[in-house]
C-alpha cells in the first residue's frame, strides 16, 4: 500500500512540538539569561538534593503501596465472570472522570484537623490525629490518584492467564505459594512493569498534590519546577535544568526497569 | 475465603469512592465551608448557572477538547497509515519512540518545554521585526497554544489505537477493491475506513477524555482569558474552591455514570440474546 507519505504531517508536527521543545529545555538548561553557555544551572540543581531525595522516596513508597493494593485486586478481578469484570473496570475508571484536583480537595476535607475523619475519631473517644500537611498525606494523595493506572494494566495482563494453567500447577502438586511464585507472578511481570512505570512517573513529577496535602513544607521536584516558571522564584534556565535532570533520571530508571520486561510489543501498554 | 475476597474488593472501592461521596455530599451543603455541615441546600446548583468564570471555563474546555481531538484523530489516523506502510524497520521504530515520548515523558516537562517553545518563538519574532521593521505575528498564550499542546499529547493515543486495527486488516481486500475499479481514494473510504473505525473511535474518545481532564500541561500554556476548567480549579485550590464546582462535578459524575450504565446494560442484553440464540441452535 502506498500510504507512506500519510505520516508526513505527523512527523513534522512531532518534530516541531515534541523534539524542538525538548531541545529548547536542553538549550535553556545550559545557558544564562543572556544566552551565554554555562553549566551553572546544572550545578545549582545539586542544591536541591533533599527535594530530589524526598520526591524519589515518596514516589517509590506510593508505587509500592499501589502495587501492594492493586495486585490482589487485579487478580481477583481477572478471575471474576464476564459481567463482574466489566462492572469492576467501569467502577475503577469512573472516579477518573472527576478532575484529580477536586478529588484531592475532597481528601483535604477528610483529613483536616477538624475534618470528617477526625470528627469521627473524636466522637468515638479517640484524640485528634494530625493527618493533613504530612508526608503520609502526600503519599495517600499519590496512591489515590494513580491506583487505577496500576490496577488496569495488571488486570489486562492477568485476564490473559489461562485458568487451566493454574489448575495444571495445582494438579501437579504445587501449593498456593508455589502456584503464585512459579505461575501467576512470572506471567504478570509485563503488567507489573507497565503499572509501576505509570504510577512512578506521575508520582515523582507531581506538583500540586504535594502542595494541597503536604502543606508548604513537603515541596517536591514538580513544585520546584513550577516555582521557576510560573511561581515567584522566576528563573526559566534553572527550571529547565531541573526538568532535564528529572527527565534523565526517569529515563534511567525506566530503562533499568524495562530490562525485566522482555515482551516485544509495547502496544498493549496503556490500552 | 470468599468473604475475605469480597471484603477486600469492598475496601478498595470504599477508598476510591469516599472522597467522591464527600464531594457530592458537600455540594448540597448550605454554607460555603468545606468541612462544616450546615444543612441541605440546592443553592450551589442554582448559583452554578450564574457563575461566569465557571461557565466560561467549561465552554473553553469543550471548545479546546473538540478541536484538539478532531485534529488528533485526523493527524493520528494519517500517521498510523503511514507508519503501517513504512518498510524500513529502523525508521519505523524511531517514529514509534517519538510517539511514545509525550506519553512517557512527565507531563510537567512536556508543559514546560512547550511553554519555552512558545516564548522563544515570540522572542525570535520580536527580534526579526525589530531588525527588519516587518511586523511578525505574535504567538500569545491562549486558545491556539492550548489546542497545539492538546493535539501534541492526544495524537499518540489515536495512533496506538488505529495501528492494531490496520495490522488485523486483510490488506488484499484493499487490493481487490482497486482491481475491481476503485480509485485509491474511494478504496480508502470504502474499505480501510470501515475497518479501522473502532480504533479511530476509541482513539478519539481517549483524546477527548485526556483533553477535558488535563491540568498540568494546560496550566503552563493557557492565559488568564483562555483557562480551561481544570486550570480554573487549580487556581481556586490555592485560595478556596467555590462550592459551585462541586455541584458541577456531581452533575458530570452522574451523567457519566448513567451513560456507562446504559452502555454496559445494552452490551449485557446483547450478550444474553446471543447466548440464547446459540443455545437454541444447539438444542
Amino acid at each position: 500500500m502506498k500510504f507512506r507519505y500519510a505520516s508526513l504531517p505527523y512527523l513534522v508536527w512531532s518534530a516541531v512540538f515534541v523534539l524542538v521543545p525538548l531541545g529548547l529545555v536542553a538549550v535553556f538548561a545550559f545557558t544564562t539569561q543572556d544566552g551565554a553557555f554555562t553549566i551553572d544551572n546544572i550545578a545549582r540543581v545539586s542544591n536541591y538534593t533533599p527535594v530530589f531525595m524526598r520526591s524519589v522516596w515518596l514516589a517509590v513508597l506510593a508505587t509500592a503501596i499501589c502495587l501492594g493494593m492493586g495486585y490482589p485486586l487485579a487478580y481477583l478481578m481477572s478471575r471474576m465472570n464476564g459481567v463482574s469484570q466489566r462492572t469492576m473496570v467501569m467502577l475503577i475508571m469512573l472516579p477518573m472522570w472527576i478532575n484529580f484536583l477536586l478529588r484531592t480537595y475532597a481528601w483535604m476535607t477528610l483529613l483536616e484537623n477538624n475534618g470528617v475523619i477526625n470528627s469521627l475519631l473524636r466522637a468515638l473517644g479517640f484524640g485528634t490525629v494530625r493527618m493533613i500537611n504530612t508526608q503520609g498525606a502526600v503519599v495517600l494523595g499519590m496512591v489515590y490518584n494513580y491506583l487505577p493506572f496500576m490496577i488496569l494494566p495488571l488486570y489486562s495482563i492477568m485476564t490473559k492467564i489461562d485458568n487451566r494453567v493454574i489448575e495444571a500447577a495445582q494438579d501437579l502438586g504445587a501449593n498456593p505459594f508455589l502456584v503464585f511464585s512459579r505461575v501467576i507472578f512470572p506471567l504478570s511481570i509485563p503488567g507489573i512493569s507497565t503499572g509501576v512505570t505509570m504510577v512512578f512517573v506521575p508520582s515523582i513529577s507531581t506538583f500540586i498534590i504535594s502542595r494541597m496535602l503536604g502543606g508548604g513544607s513537603n515541596m517536591l521536584i514538580g513544585d520546584l519546577i513550577d516555582a521557576q516558571f510560573l511561581g515567584n522564584a522566576y528563573n526559566p534556565n534553572l527550571g529547565a535544568a531541573i526538568s532535564m535532570v528529572l527527565m534523565v533520571f526517569i529515563l534511567m530508571v525506566m530503562s533499568i526497569f524495562n530490562q525485566f520486561d522482555d515482551s516485544e510489543d509495547r502496544e498493549g501498554m496503556l490500552i | 475465603m470468599r468473604f475475605l475476597k469480597r471484603f477486600y474488593v469492598a475496601l478498595v472501592m470504599l477508598f476510591l469512592y469516599l472522597p467522591i461521596g464527600v464531594l457530592i455530599l458537600y455540594s448540597f451543603n448550605a454554607s460555603k465551608s468545606r468541612s462544616v455541615w450546615s444543612g441541605f441546600s440546592l443553592r450551589w446548583y442554582r448559583d452554578l448557572f450564574s457563575n461566569e468564570l465557571i461557565l466560561t471555563s467549561l465552554y473553553n474546555t469543550i471548545v479546546v477538547a473538540l478541536c484538539a481531538s478532531v485534529i488528533a484523530a485526523i493527524l493520528g489516523t494519517a500517521a498510523a497509515m503511514g507508519i503501517y506502510s513504512i518498510r524500513n524497520r529502523w525508521f519505523k521504530s524511531m517514529i514509534m519512540n517519538v510517539t511514545y515520548m509525550p506519553i512517557l515523558n512527565p507531563e510537567i516537562v512536556m508543559g514546560v518545554s512547550l511553554l519555552l517553545l512558545f516564548v522563544s518563538v515570540n522572542q525570535i519574532g520580536a527580534g526579526i521585526s525589530a531588525a527588519t521593521g516587518i511586523p511578525m505575528p505574535e504567538l500569545n498564550l491562549g486558545y491556539l497554544t492550548l489546542v497545539i499542546a492538546h493535539v501534541t499529547f492526544c495524537t499518540p493515543y489515536v495512533i496506538l489505537n488505529v495501528l492494531p486495527k490496520l495490522r488485523q486488516m486483510d490488506k488484499y481486500v484493499y487490493e481487490a477493491a482497486l482491481d475491481l475499479g476503485c480509485s485509491p481514494v474511494m478504496a480508502f473510504f470504502k474499505v480501510i475506513i470501515p475497518e479501522i473505525m473502532p480504533g479511530m473511535a476509541t482513539g478519539f474518545l481517549m483524546a477527548l477524555t485526556y483533553s477535558v481532564d488535563d491540568f498540568i500541561i494546560s496550566y503552563f500554556v493557557s492565559s488568564a482569558t483562555s483557562q480551561t476548567l481544570p486550570v480554573t480549579i487549580g487556581a481556586m485550590v490555592r485560595k478556596r474552591i467555590s462550592p459551585e464546582i462541586n455541584a458541577l462535578s456531581a452533575i458530570i459524575f452522574v451523567v457519566v455514570l448513567v451513560v456507562l450504565l446504559i452502555i454496559n446494560l445494552s452490551a449485557l442484553r446483547k450478550e444474553r440474546l446471543l447466548q440464547k440464540k446459540q443455545g437454541g441452535a444447539a438444542g
